[in-house]
């Protein structure tokens, strides 16, 4: 059979629409990920994923500790969701999550955003939820390229071998 | 495992081009895989790879983030130094494994 010759991904436009901290990160390690194997990368915040890119929010974001059935323990138990819902548990936890991260040098998220930059990569927020949340281009981090439509992403994605990934 | 004729010595290598004897390395052998993947080798890409082979020989995880703040270059300079697939390529012409890590 005659082999097939792979022709490698040209461009990514990752999606983030969730603002906790496990959801931001998958984006942008993915993100990463392709701005490292030279892939054009673009990712698009929209919804509570803004957060992401709001400055006064963005090194802040939270994992949740209610309706998380993952969530567990430090030692495996699992995480009983009325702890997760006392006050001061969620912000706790979140705090540890992001020291775990640091030490696999995983960067906070505004450098974790100034990484993906440097490298190439292009950060957009959602107009219609920027509208929605009230949110301007100066409440967001200074390097967003713009907030757009999603006629402006769909013509962003053009060309060939491009893949669109909803995180 | 292969043998490959880089600079005019044969150095041993795995199924993608990376070295796989760190002693086996040298600036010769460095300027010709750096020609094969398009890169010019500069005084600062010498003190990089330095940098880098020595984080390699104790034992630490390449990231881009680390070598932004490697005082030598920051992650941009990085990525404008070695263009596409920047730490793929400088570990290669540095003669050290492929990095492992995700970031």
């Amino acid at each position: 059979m005659e082999k097939v010759k792979e022709l490698p991904l040209k461009k990514v436009m990752l999606i983030c629409s969730k603002g906790n901290l496990e959801d931001v990160y998958a984006a942008l390690v993915m993100a990463n990920g392709a701005v490292m194997e030279g892939i054009e990368t673009k990712l698009f915040f929209t919804f509570f994923g803004l957060d992401a890119i709001t400055r006064s929010k963005m090194d802040k974001l939270h994992t949740a500790t209610v309706g998380n059935p993952a969530m567990r323990m430090p030692g495996g138990l699992p995480f009983p969701t009325l702890l997760g819902a006392l006050p001061g548990v969620e912000a706790g936890v979140s705090s540890m999550m992001r020291k775990q991260m640091d030490a696999l040098d995983m960067p906070p998220v505004s450098e974790f955003l100034e990484l993906i930059v440097a490298g190439g990569g292009e950060i957009y927020a959602c107009k219609l939820a920027a509208d929605m949340f009230k949110l301007t281009k100066e409440d967001l981090w200074e390097d967003v390229s713009g907030i757009i439509t999603v006629g402006d992403l769909y013509e962003m994605c053009a060309g060939e071998r491009v893949q669109i990934i909803f995180t | 495992m292969a043998i490959k004729t880089i600079a005019g010595v044969n150095v041993d290598v795995n199924e993608e081009g990376y070295m796989t004897d760190a002693s086996q390395w040298n600036k010769e052998i460095a300027a010709g895989i750096a020609a094969e993947e398009g890169v010019e080798l500069t005084d600062q890409h010498f003190e990089l790879i330095d940098w880098i082979r020595n984080k390699v020989a104790v034992g630490d995880s390449l990231t881009i983030r680390a070598i932004g703040k490697s005082g030598i270059v920051d992650a941009k300079q990085f990525y404008k130094m070695f263009p596409g697939a920047p730490l793929k390529k400088a570990t290669k012409i540095a003669g050290v494994p492929k990095p492992t890590s995700c970031i």
